[in-house]
């Protein structure tokens, strides 16, 4: 019933326009206003109006900064990132330049040069001088701003990383992140999407928990041909099982090919945190990520830092955090404060909320801090990490009959 | 919905003549009013989710009214909604509208006209362009009413969110039917821009050399030079993530353990999508804004009553934009992993595009300087078109710097750049097009009044929905993000969420005030003269009634560039292309 009402009301609005709009035209056409160029009056409105919105664009701007100046990123919390925020600051300072100057002349210009019957515009088709003026100073700006730019990204990207960093890795999966420190050996140990269990989120691999992963599958094979005996011949249950138990042999396959690797104990100092992470002020942290089911983008937006976790490929990022947990806290005022990792890689449905804590503490606290974690040998209890997203449970059983 | 001519040629039936036309300006209605529908549906998906953006998690029943219980129960937006309609909100406007729309309209109307050609070199082919098209339009609007919802993995749809149907909802039946829908907008876009290519070499008027044709012209052409380049591509790319959603390959897909088992396809890798979608997707960009700087540079000359200041400059830039857009695609792919060298690269390549579209913009400022400006609404939305293609292009210049963009990539900054530089340039532009060839389209006038509310309530809602999101970016707020409030860190943005959403919405209103005056002025705005703007380029010699080939005598022959306006010495303040050049008189478009 409102539906009908709002619709009969819209359709209702728009015939009055309509009859409005031929009163008034008829009444134009009276006052024998029936060119369809703007008369002068409008020119002169018009191109007032033009100097109006300049006024009115650069106030919003100010006025923006004004009020989110100070709600935007603080102060860099990792050593490149000061580096840059000081390019960055540069860009801004040369855009806004631009910005400023141009539209002072656009604006300036429609204001100015409204149209006149009795000036005839300048015949002004081209100037080598003015067009190579503003070819080449362009051409100066980038060239700095390229020169300074790809000296931070070869900073940033291509020095190797020192053998005293903390190596890190970060697994996301649909909707959480997993970190594994390498432990006493700086060495990650090996680890295979096949090995993924509940127990062992990220697939390592060590010895204990290959002949857990292969007890489990030969389990669930079991299992499966139990149920193939139950299941009426020729129906459709039966090919289903017939196919899982197959699938379930070729990992099994997989899995007990890695028995041959001889990094088997690499694995078995790894530390697998959940929910947070910490990181020493003062070293180099490491990251490696992977991915488990579909892009990710680890985006640590305090210390300027982003790299995609790509299934199927290991990517790295490296960075020196310089400010403490504790001193951001005071800096920023907060005693909330934390630092976030996100996921900036659209992901599915809780896309927004896949977030895991980073504390950044010093040296000493960090060693202790490790020293009380449990290594993965002594096996790792998943607590489910930050993540509370509500997922339309409705559509994705909808998703799993499909 | 196009019948807004009363006159009738007899050997034309309604079929012929309205819906299997092969007359270019039918076709180009056609593809202008199919792009319009399409636009509204891409704009009101934004209104909705822009909803949930300014008031998160508060229930509205416009989004039950729209959405119904399953995707908006109570009037809260589902997040597997929210990004259903960001993904088909940017896939309409940026193919539906700004390619379809804008290069389908525009090419064929003036592509023809102002070349001085009875028609398009096969007519036929045109007209199933514009088919295909609305075919795959079709397809796009069903693909939002399957049950597991339209395709949701971003309108870039990467894989293997967007191969694999346990990953969301949406990668389901509506992923299909997102890449059928494309696949056929490939099919029409290269059959048009095929069509565009050949006409202007081949059919343009006796004495229209290339360095005389309007820079709309040059646009459109170069335009369709880069789709037809590039869009085989994007075909590949679909045509790949069918053959792994589908038929069981691995093209960009391992290592993948997901909804609790092992995927068994290994050895591709996503990346190869990317660098697919992408060799199309930075080409795409200047696919839409290219064809908008030409019709900028028709209409401010034209209003300004000066000749575009550089034209011989202009042509230069547009072809270097064209080439330079073929190689700097991996400034999308900075964050990928991909070798930090080729990184480097890419920025450098990248920041090069600046040079020659600092030059279309100084142009276009020094050909206002001294000129006599009629504040037409076509006049008033170029102007703005220059004010979002700086404002937008100045910050592109921080995110090509691949050292920057680690902190920016994928957050709101980048979403203000593009809709500023790119969505609303070409937006813009558009509608001066509508505005300045409406007469040309119709043969009536649009009301001058309602075109200057329209013009500023969009242009001030434009400006206010996306310059604050700049701000939103600086602070780190991810994009396509369903809610903020998980994250303490954004508390203090939520005030801009409710500006931007506001904004949005009044804007958003606001269109329905243009297309009332469009369809009213179909029917009943005053008729046209033949040249009501005393334009100098061709179609404004063809009589107001459209007739078949364009012309009712012989095509015109052209003497002299596109600009000659204010020409000293000359009574009129402007003088066609067809007048013949006098004694001892320049050219001004040859020579220097």
């Amino acid at each position: 019933m409102i539906t009908i009402l709002i619709i009969l009301s819209i359709g209702l609005a728009v015939l009055s326009i309509a009859q409005l709009m031929r009163v008034f035209e008829a009444s134009s056409r009276l006052k024998g206003d029936s060119s369809p160029l703007p008369t002068d009056a409008e020119n002169k409105y018009q191109s007032k109006m033009m100097l109006v919105f300049l006024f009115g664009y650069f106030a919003f701007f100010a006025w923006l900064v004004a009020k989110y100046g100070d709600k935007l990123l603080p102060v860099s919390a990792s050593e490149h990132g000061v580096a840059l925020d000081n390019l960055l600051n540069f860009n801004f300072a040369i855009i806004t330049l631009v910005f400023v100057i141009t539209h002072v002349y656009l604006f300036y210009f429609a204001f100015k040069y409204v149209f006149n019957k009795d000036r005839k515009a300048y015949y002004y088709t081209h100037s080598n001088k003015l067009e190579l003026l503003w070819t080449t100073v362009p051409a100066v700006f980038l060239a700095i701003i390229v020169i300074w730019g790809l000296g931070e990204w070869i900073d940033i990207t291509m020095d190797e990383t020192p053998d005293d960093a903390v190596v890190i890795e970060l697994y996301p999966k649909q909707f959480d992140w997993t970190a594994r420190y390498a432990g006493s050996d700086s060495t990650l140990g090996a680890s295979n999407y096949n090995m993924i269990s509940g127990t062992n989120p990220l697939g390592v691999i060590t010895s204990a928990s290959l002949s857990e992963k292969i007890a489990e599958l030969n389990e669930e094979i079991a299992e499966f041909e139990a149920e193939l005996a139950d299941a009426p011949e020729g129906g459709l249950k039966e090919e289903e099982l017939t196919e899982k138990i197959a699938k379930w042999n070729r990992q099994l396959e997989n899995v007990m090919s890695f028995e041959s690797l001889t990094t088997l104990e690499k694995g078995k100092d790894d530390i697998l945190v959940k929910s947070e992470f910490v990181i020493p002020r003062g070293k180099d942290i490491a990251f490696k990520f992977r991915s488990r089911d579909v892009i990710h983008s680890a985006y640590m937006p305090h210390f300027r830092a982003q790299m995609n976790c790509v299934p199927g490929m290991v990517t790295e990022f490296t960075f020196k955090p310089t400010i403490t947990t504790a001193e951001m806290q005071e800096i920023t005022g907060n005693d909330a404060f934390e630092y976030v990792l996100l996921c900036n890689k659209i992901c599915g449905a809780a896309h927004y909320n896949m977030q895991m804590n980073i504390k950044v503490v010093e040296e000493e606290e960090f060693n202790v801090w490790m020293n009380e974690q449990k290594i993965f040998a002594e096996g790792f209890v998943d607590d489910g990490g930050t993540s509370t997203a509500t997922v339309n449970n409705e559509v994705e059983l909808t998703m799993i009959e499909q | 919905m196009a019948t807004a001519h009363t006159d009738h040629h007899h050997e034309e039936t309604f079929i012929s003549k309205y819906v299997f036309s092969q007359d270019h300006k039918m076709i180009s209605k056609q593809f202008l009013i199919t792009g319009m529908l399409m636009a509204v549906i891409g704009m009101i998906m934004s209104s909705l989710f822009r909803l949930q953006l300014g008031w998160q998690g508060e229930s509205f029943w416009i989004l039950n009214f729209f959405l119904g219980d399953k995707w908006a129960p109570d009037g809260i937006l589902d997040p597997n909604m929210y990004l259903a309609l960001v993904t088909i909100h940017g896939t309409i406007m940026v193919f539906f509208l700004l390619t379809g729309g804008l290069s389908g309209t525009f090419a064929n109307l003036l592509i023809p006209l102002q070349i001085g050609a009875r028609d398009m070199a096969s007519g036929f082919m045109n007209m199933l362009s514009y088919w295909f098209f609305l075919a795959s339009s079709v397809i796009m609007v069903v693909s939002l009413f399957v049950e597991t919802g339209p395709a949701s993995g971003g309108w870039t749809v990467y894989p293997p969110l967007s191969a694999l149907p346990q990953a969301m909802p949406g990668s389901g039946l509506g992923m299909t039917l997102w890449l059928v829908s494309m696949s056929l907008f490939i099919v029409s876009s290269l059959l048009g821009g095929l069509n565009y290519v050949v006409t202007v070499i081949n059919l343009r008027t006796k004495g229209m050399t290339m360095t005389r044709l309007p820079l709309s012209i040059w646009a459109l052409f170069v335009t369709a030079i880069l789709g037809v380049l590039s869009f085989p591509v994007l075909f590949s790319a679909a045509l790949l993530l069918i053959f792994d959603r589908s038929f069981g390959t691995a093209f960009y897909l391992s290592d993948i353990h997901i909804a609790g088992e092992v995927l068994e396809r290994t050895g591709g890798s996503p990346i190869l999508y990317e660098h697919l979608f992408w060799f199309l997707g930075h080409p795409e960009v200047y696919i839409v804004l290219l064809p908008a700087l030409g019709i900028t540079s028709e209409v401010i000359a034209t209003n300004s009553r000066k000749p575009i200041f550089g034209y011989r400059a202009m042509i230069g830039s547009i072809l270097a934009i064209a080439f330079l857009s073929f190689i700097v695609w991996g400034h999308h792919m900075f964050l990928t992993g991909m070798n930090p060298f080729l990184g480097a690269v890419f920025t450098f390549t990248t920041l090069l595009i600046a040079i020659p579209s600092a030059v279309k913009a100084f142009n276009f400022i020094t050909t206002l300087w001294k000129g006599s400006i009629r504040f037409t609404p076509a006049m008033l939305f170029s102007i703005s078109m220059v004010s979002t293609f700086i404002s937008g292009g100045v910050t592109g210049i921080i995110l090509a710097d691949s050292a920057l963009d680690i902190n920016l990539h994928d957050t709101y900054f980048v979403v203000a750049h593009f809709h500023i530089v790119m969505g609303l340039s070409a937006v813009m532009a558009m509608y001066a097009g509508v505005y300045h060839w409406f007469p040309k389209m119709y043969g009536r006038m649009m009301n001058r009044k309602l075109g200057y509310a329209h013009f500023w309530t969009t242009f001030i809602c434009a400006y206010g929905v996306f310059f604050p999101q700049h701000f939103l970016g600086l602070a780190g707020v991810p994009r396509r993000y369903y809610s903020n409030s998980e994250f303490p860190i954004f508390d203090d943005l939520v005030s801009i969420n409710e500006m931007v959403s506001i904004f949005a919405i009044a804007g958003a209103i606001a269109q329905f005030i243009f297309m009332f005056n469009f369809f009213y002025s179909i029917r009943r705005g005053p008729k046209a003269s033949a040249n009501p703007w005393g334009s100098n380029t061709l179609e404004w010699t063809t009589p107001v009634e459209h007739i078949h080939g364009n012309w009712p005598g012989p095509l015109p022959t052209v003497h002299r560039w596109a600009y000659d306006y204010s020409k000293p010495g000359k009574e009129q303040d402007f003088v066609p292309q067809i007048v013949p050049l006098e004694d001892g008189e320049q050219d001004g478009g040859a020579g220097h």
